[in-house]
Parts: C-alpha cells; sequence; structure tokens
C-alpha cells in the first residue's frame, strides 16, 4: 500500500456500467470499501453482485466508469477524456493485490493440494520454493488440511476443495478476498466447516473482503457494512444489526423474509 | 513358399531400413503435426480476426487437399521456384502439416472443453496467459486430445506409404521390391499389410500408456494391467470421486 490505511478506499467504483448485450446489469454504480471492511452484498440472483466480484477480478470487462483499487485505476482510465482499457502489463501489476474464492472451487485437477497452493506464489510472486512450500503448510494447518497436502483435488470432498481453494487464495497474500457464493455448492453439513474457517481468517488478519452469500447469519456476524442490491442499483446501505433486524427500504424487507423463511 | 521366406529373410536388412524410413517420417510428421496443431488450435480460438482468419485458412487448406498432391507439389513443383528439399524433409512436411490441420481441430476442441472456471482461477491467481496454458489448461485438455490424436497418429502412419512415390525406400518401397524379387504378389503385399499392422500395433500402445499418465496425473487414472496396457481397447474413464460435492468439476 503506497498510503496510509484509511486514507484511501481499498476498492472504488465511479460509474461503474456493465453490459451483457444490451442487458444493463450495473448503471453507474457508485460506492466505495475502506481498507480492512468486510462488506456483504445481498440481493436477488441478477441483481448485479456477482458481476461486482467479477469485475473486480477482471473476469468481466467493464462496459463504462473506472474502479479504483487504492486509488490506482485497475481496468480502465481516462486519458484526457478518453477512456482506454490498462494493458493487461499493468493489470497485473494491481491484480496482485486481489484475490478470489470461487464457488465452484476451480481446483486445478492436474496438480496436489500443495501445488494448487504454490503455484502462483511461485511463478509469479517469484518466492524461492522452500518459502512457499512452507507458506502454503502454515495456511494448510490454519484451514485444517495439513494431511491432505500430496492428495489430488478429486480426492477430496467439496468442503476440503473448498478449503484448499480458500488456502491457495491467501498464498497469494491478497489486501482484497473476493468471496462469491463459496457455500453454495456445499451440502449443508460442510457448510459451517468451510464458514468456521472464513471466520477465522477475517478475525485475525486485516484483508478487504467482499462477500456475496445467502448465509445471512454469517453476513451478520463477520460484516461490517451490508449493502443490498436490485437491478444492478444499492436499494439500502445499512450494518448488519441493522439490515437484518430493521431494514428500512421495503425491497429489502421482502428480500430477506424470503430468504430467512420468516 | 519356401522360397518366398527365404526371399523374405535375404531381404530383412532392407526391411530395417524401410521401417526407418516410414518411422522417420511418422515421428518427424507427428512432431511436426503438433506444433502446428497446437499453433493452429490456439489461433482459431483467439478473439482478433488477424490471427483466426488466417489460422482457419491454413487448417481449411490442408485438410482441404489431398495428401498425394500436396507431396507432389512440394516435391516436383516447389523445386521449380528454387525451393529443393529432400524427399524426407517434404514428406515430414506433407504429413504434418496435412495431419497438423486435423490435429488442430482436436486441440481446439479439447482445448474448449476445459471448464471457463479454470481459466478464471488462474486468472484471479494473476497468471499470464501462457502460463495457464502451460501449466493449467494443456495438461488437462492434453488427456482429452489423446485419443483422438492417436487415431491421426495411425493414419499418419499409413499416410506416409505415399511417400514411396517420391522416391522414399519406405516400407511400402520394401513391399514392391519384395513383390518384383518373389513375383507372389498375395505373399508381398501381406508381407507389408502385416508390418504395418505390427507398428501401427506398437504405437497405439504407447498412445495408451501416454493416456494412462496423463489421466493419472488429473487422479483419474489406476494403474493398468498388463491385458489392458497391451491391448488395444482404450480404458474407460474413470468418474471424479467428489460424494460431497455438488456440480462440482
Amino acid at each position: 500500500m503506497t498510503t496510509t490505511p484509511g486514507d484511501v478506499p481499498a476498492i472504488e467504483f465511479q460509474d461503474v456500467v456493465k453490459r451483457f448485450g444490451d442487458n444493463t446489469v450495473l448503471d453507474r454504480l457508485n460506492f466505495s470499501v475502506p481498507q480492512g471492511q468486510r462488506i456483504t452484498l445481498i440481493g436477488p440472483s441478477g441483481s448485479g453482485k456477482t458481476t461486482i466480484l467479477r469485475l473486480l477480478m477482471t473476469l468481466e470487462e467493464l462496459s463504462g466508469g473506472l474502479i479504483l483499487i487504492d486509488g490506482d485505476p485497475y481496468t480502465h482510465e481516462y486519458k484526457g477524456e478518453k477512456w482506454v482499457a490498462v494493458p493487461e502489463r499493468r493489470r497485473r501489476v494491481v491484480r496482485n493485490r486481489v484475490g478470489m474464492v470461487f464457488q465452484q472451487f476451480n481446483l486445478f485437477p492436474n496438480m496436489s493440494v500443495l501445488e494448487n497452493i504454490i503455484e502462483s506464489p511461485v511463478h509469479v510472486l517469484k518466492k524461492s520454493k522452500d518459502e512457499a512450500v512452507a507458506d502454503a503448510e502454515r495456511l494448510l494447518d490454519k484451514v485444517g488440511m495439513s494431511e491432505k497436502r500430496d492428495f489430488k483435488t478429486n480426492e477430496l470432498s467439496g468442503g476440503q476443495q473448498q478449503r484448499v481453494a480458500i488456502a491457495r487464495a491467501l498464498a497469494m497474500d491478497p489486501e482484497i478476498l473476493l468471496l462469491d457464493e463459496v457455500t453454495s455448492a456445499l451440502d449443508p453439513e460442510i457448510v459451517a466447516d468451510v464458514l468456521d474457517v472464513l471466520r477465522e481468517i477475517a478475525d485475525t488478519t486485516d484483508i478487504t473482503m467482499l462477500l456475496v452469500t445467502h448465509e445471512m447469519q454469517f453476513a451478520r456476524e463477520v460484516s461490517d457494512r451490508v449493502l443490498m442490491f436490485d437491478k444492478g442499483q444499492i436499494v439500502e446501505e445499512a450494518d448488519p444489526e441493522t439490515m437484518f433486524t430493521n431494514p428500512s427500504h421495503e425491497r429489502t424487507q421482502a428480500f430477506l423474509k424470503a430468504v430467512l423463511g420468516g | 513358399m519356401s522360397d518366398d521366406l527365404q526371399t523374405l529373410v535375404d531381404r530383412l536388412p532392407g526391411l530395417a531400413d524401410g521401417v526407418l524410413v516410414t518411422l522417420q517420417m511418422t515421428l518427424g510428421g507427428a512432431v511436426l503435426a503438433m506444433v502446428v496443431a497446437v499453433v493452429l488450435g490456439f489461433g482459431s480460438r483467439t478473439q482478433s480476426l488477424w490471427v483466426r482468419g488466417p489460422s482457419r485458412v491454413v487448417v481449411e487448406f490442408f485438410r482441404g487437399t489431398s495428401l498425394v498432391v500436396q507431396l507432389f507439389w512440394l516435391f516436383y513443383v516447389l523445386p521449380q521456384f528454387g525451393f529443393k528439399m529432400e524427399a524426407l524433409a517434404v514428406a515430414v512436411l506433407a504429413l504434418g502439416l496435412n495431419y497438423g490441420a486435423y490435429a488442430s481441430e482436436v486441440v481446439r476442441g479439447s482445448i474448449a472443453s476445459v471448464p471457463k472456471g479454470q481459466w478464471e482461477a488462474a486468472t484471479a491467481l494473476n497468471m499470464t496467459w501462457l502460463h495457464k496454458v502451460r501449466r493449467v489448461i494443456f495438461p488437462q485438455a492434453w488427456a482429452l486430445m489423446i485419443p483422438m490424436l492417436a487415431n491421426l497418429l495411425i493414419q499418419l502412419l499409413k499416410g506416409s506409404a505415399l511417400a514411396y512415390y517420391i522416391t522414399l525406400q519406405d516400407v511400402n518401397f520394401w513391399t514392391v521390391e519384395l513383390r518384383r524379387a518373389t513375383a507372389d504378389t498375395i505373399f508381398s503385399y501381406t508381407a507389408g499389410l502385416l508390418v504395418y499392422f505390427v507398428i501401427a500395433y506398437l504405437l497405439t500402445w504407447g498412445m495408451n500408456l501416454l493416456e494412462e499418465r496423463a489421466k493419472r496425473r488429473l487422479g483419474r487414472g489406476t494403474r493398468p494391467s498388463l491385458r489392458e496396457a497391451f491391448g488395444l481397447k482404450p480404458r474407460a474413464m474413470y468418474a471424479p470421486k467428489v460424494p460431497e460435492a455438488r456440480g462440482a468439476i
């Protein structure tokens, strides 16, 4: 980080537009996330929450506006009046600060658990192999997967794969961690294990986190702020207590009622 | 018949030379075809029309023209433009371009079959394009493409018999010479068939081993029994066992 934490937002969306063909998913969205904050994005499917994470991971291209990471332009910038894409070489510098965990884990099946974790630290961050292995072992211990170090990924259950995927993302020392419905593909009895791991990371690090989740109880425990999305717009923004017990917007009330079954 | 056999035994050293030439063409052609296939296979996938267009044209051209005509053209026509190549080089080039065009479709299809999530995870780990392809995507696609490449390799071996017409002394040449010496068409061409069959069998066996190894690296293989290893039947794919994951890849 180039500035004192807190000075510059970790993430800033300025008039962000994202269209898929004729379908406008995000229409001039503005919001920012201070350093170290944990933000949960909630809202009905199709409201643009996942798109926000995918834009932050450069898995989708912006249609308009800017995304700033620590104040630095990330995927696009203005040169004078002209809105231009930032070349991949410069995007990679900023992308190093961002990590992501996916709904479907996306571990590499051609590598062992350990190899999955050390691949990018060694080849992208240019860490020595010994250092990367030592870091990986520490992280595997943290997520409770030490004994599976040399297993193939498809020898693991879904919950185990997701814990490895979390360790793999953390091995890149991200400043920002994006969690995209990370428990949605898991059986209910496994979900708690994965949430425990995330809770510990939230408690022991100062990583800025953006979560898209349907685990409202978990969101309530770990987030500093909850954003309610509908049709690509933030309809309500509040601390978790207020959002979950006393939402003011009727759209939020209806959504939470449907999700919580209350 | 015993005279025929004696003639064949006398000509075994010639057979060794012929097999060597056939193998040189087959393996040389296969290596070149693989390079062509990877370049054109990825070229056909890019967004840029300036890369994709030429890639498609080259693929369609070499798939759409006869191998014999390509051989003759490279061997007899090209020298008139001042490019003269040895017969073996011509054969390797023609086989490599022709089968490379077919194999590029195999490469393209296999790359497309690797789940999109694998590319995305690699992006999230900030890998370069080349790093993604080399370490993540290709190793997975490779396991998918081997059975189809094995088919093409056998076809390439058989296609190499055409090189006899551009003066190469391969197995086909040896067969023709054997017929001349024995004046026994049935005997000599049957011998030729068997020689090609044995080479094809060994190549198939080698490709099965490669496939097994590639699958095992993906955690899907099991140690093959001797019968399976030597057998010609490709082994069944084993479904990954991920009991707890729904919709896992």
